[in-house]
């Protein structure tokens, strides 16, 4: 197969020196400027290894006569951003709440901020512009578990509830009482919770249901069943419910009860951000 | 000798010659990763997994979360705005192997511990769309139901031993003793958190009385990006 390399009489080339089936390969040269550039690229790699992060040595490497280093980049675009921002988080930090809502620019700021870190860090739970969701509560109504108000929000955002990482976290824990009471009394107390709401129930199981009330629940949600927010204890009066308002969904809450956990957000958020998102949520709809 | 028509016509030269020439590129880019001390940064904080914890990383493999997620978070601007402090190399230590990953089809996770409450997490990894409604995030509710197989668990933590994570002879003796008591509501914690610090303790997947996957899953999606204290950091240790 191989030949002797000859030269093509047609176009004056060498061949290869290859034959197949009476063809010859030409050895057509690659073209100049390809070369060069190849070359050109070659010699611009040593460039880079003399200015940038380079070849390993035994314990360290060669750190490049540029000094180029990621995160002292990033560190110095972040100071500049920071800088940028100072104007606005300054006065966020600086002024109470109550401050930064009277502002007008300054709510502005705070609210689109506190709006953006909403979106990525409360939605999951809560609903986009945080409608809420089944097990989760919505924070564009009125109806409020542990306050509505600027600083309740703050205190809950920072510390979260019921959170086993921060030891200033709202907490309560509403007893299971399948084991203080019969099936029977808790159907009682659950027609009795209904009827507060004005749902259908037997009207002589809410009778029994209302002595069992007063003896074992009023403490937390009350005499009159309308919650106290000391203890995150929820209005039953109202049409809202965070685990649903059938009967057997009343029952199993009285019964072995589930507690809703929310982080606490002190040290993952910025102090700005914290403040930002109580202001936002607070002007969803409901904010006292 | 060195001259290709010569090369190519001898399998045994060729090979022996492509043998150096990779071997030399092996060597330059290998070793120093052995010896080179200015890349893992000198931060607190970092430990080994806990048992029920390096079990969920094992479904987490094992489903291939790293398919859609990665656990990087570079240091850009927009990512730390993000997901919190840039993801440094100390703290993929005890990993084997590292989950970085390279897609994000769903968000970055290195910081998502603590994140979100281990009730929203188990109904989440049950049917994300209840929770995230536009989410693309398939379906887990088999975790729920799978009982955890971990009889191996302490061969597990001496493996990761002979690849130079630094368990314990205690935490290896109490390896099954820890990996149930993690998720056990009504255990002593005490020690647990002594050998591995800011553990998710507790009943982790909403069923106290079993130990499912899912509890080993949430154990490990909680402690992700926890261990260090940033805020404890000198910006100096992390720049390398």
């Amino acid at each position: 197969m191989a030949h002797e390399a000859e030269r093509d009489p047609v176009t004056g080339q060498q061949t290869t020196g290859h034959e197949w089936d009476g063809i010859k390969e030409l050895n057509t040269p690659l073209p100049r400027w390809w070369v060069y550039l190849f070359w050109a690229t070659i010699a611009w790699s040593v460039v880079w290894w003399i200015l940038y992060p380079s070849w390993p040595w035994l314990t360290t490497y060669y750190p490049g006569l540029l000094g180029s280093n990621q995160r002292l980049e990033f560190a110095e675009r972040w100071q500049a951003a920071e800088a940028e921002r100072a104007a606005w988080l300054d006065r966020i930090r600086e002024s109470g709440l109550a401050e930064i809502s009277a502002d007008p620019e300054l709510f502005t700021f705070a609210s689109r901020g506190g709006e953006v870190v909403f979106k990525e860090n409360c939605a999951a739970c809560h609903g986009l512009g945080g409608a809420g969701q089944r097990n989760y509560p919505s924070l564009a109504d009125d109806d409020w578990l542990w306050g509505g108000k600027l600083e309740d929000i703050l205190l809950t955002v920072r510390h979260g509830i019921r959170d086993p990482s921060d030891p200033d976290t709202r907490e309560s824990r509403m007893p299971a009482f399948a084991d203080l009471l019969t099936p029977e009394e808790i159907a009682d107390v659950a027609s009795y919770v209904l009827s507060l709401s004005g749902q259908a129930s037997d009207p002589e199981a809410a009778r029994r249901g209302a002595a069992l009330f007063a003896e074992q629940c009023a403490a937390c949600h009350g005499d009159d069943g309308r919650g106290i927010r000391e203890v995150g204890a929820p209005d039953l009066t109202d049409a809202i419910w965070l685990y649903g308002s059938s009967p057997e969904a009343v029952r199993a809450q009285i019964a072995d009860p589930r507690h809703g956990v929310m982080p606490a957000w002190a040290g993952r958020l910025s102090e700005e951000a914290l403040k930002m998102v109580a202001i936002y949520v607070h002007a969803l709809g409901g904010g006292e | 000798m060195f001259k290709h028509s010569f090369i190519e016509k001898r399998g045994v030269v060729l090979a022996s010659l492509i043998l150096v020439t990779v071997s030399i590129g092996g060597l330059v880019e290998i070793v120093p990763l052995f010896t080179i001390e200015s890349t893992i940064e000198p931060v607190r904080g970092v430990r080994p997994y806990s048992p029920l914890e390096l079990m969920g990383r094992n479904i987490y493999i094992r489903e291939g979360c790293y398919v859609c997620h990665s656990q990087m978070i570079r240091p850009f601007r927009d990512e730390v705005e993000r997901y919190g402090p840039y993801s440094l190399a100390v703290e993929s230590i005890y990993d084997h192997p590292f989950q970085w990953g390279s897609k994000r089809t769903g968000p970055d996770l290195a910081r998502v511990g603590g994140k979100y409450s281990n009730e929203w997490h188990v109904a989440h990894l049950v049917d994300p769309q209840s929770v995230v409604p536009e989410s693309v995030m398939p379906k887990y509710p088999f975790l729920l139901e799978n009982e955890l197989e971990a009889e191996d668990i302490r061969a597990h933590l001496e493996v990761l031993r002979t690849l130079g994570v630094p368990y314990t002879d205690d935490m290896i003796a109490k390896a099954e003793e820890d990996l149930r008591a993690q998720a056990d509501p009504e255990a002593d914690h005490e020690e647990l958190l002594q050998r591995y610090p800011k553990a998710m303790v507790g009943d982790l997947d909403g069923q106290p009385e079993r130990l499912t996957e899912m509890d080993a899953l949430v154990a490990y999606l909680q402690i992700l990006g926890r261990m260090i204290d940033f805020a404890d950091i000198d910006p100096k240790d992390v720049l390398q």
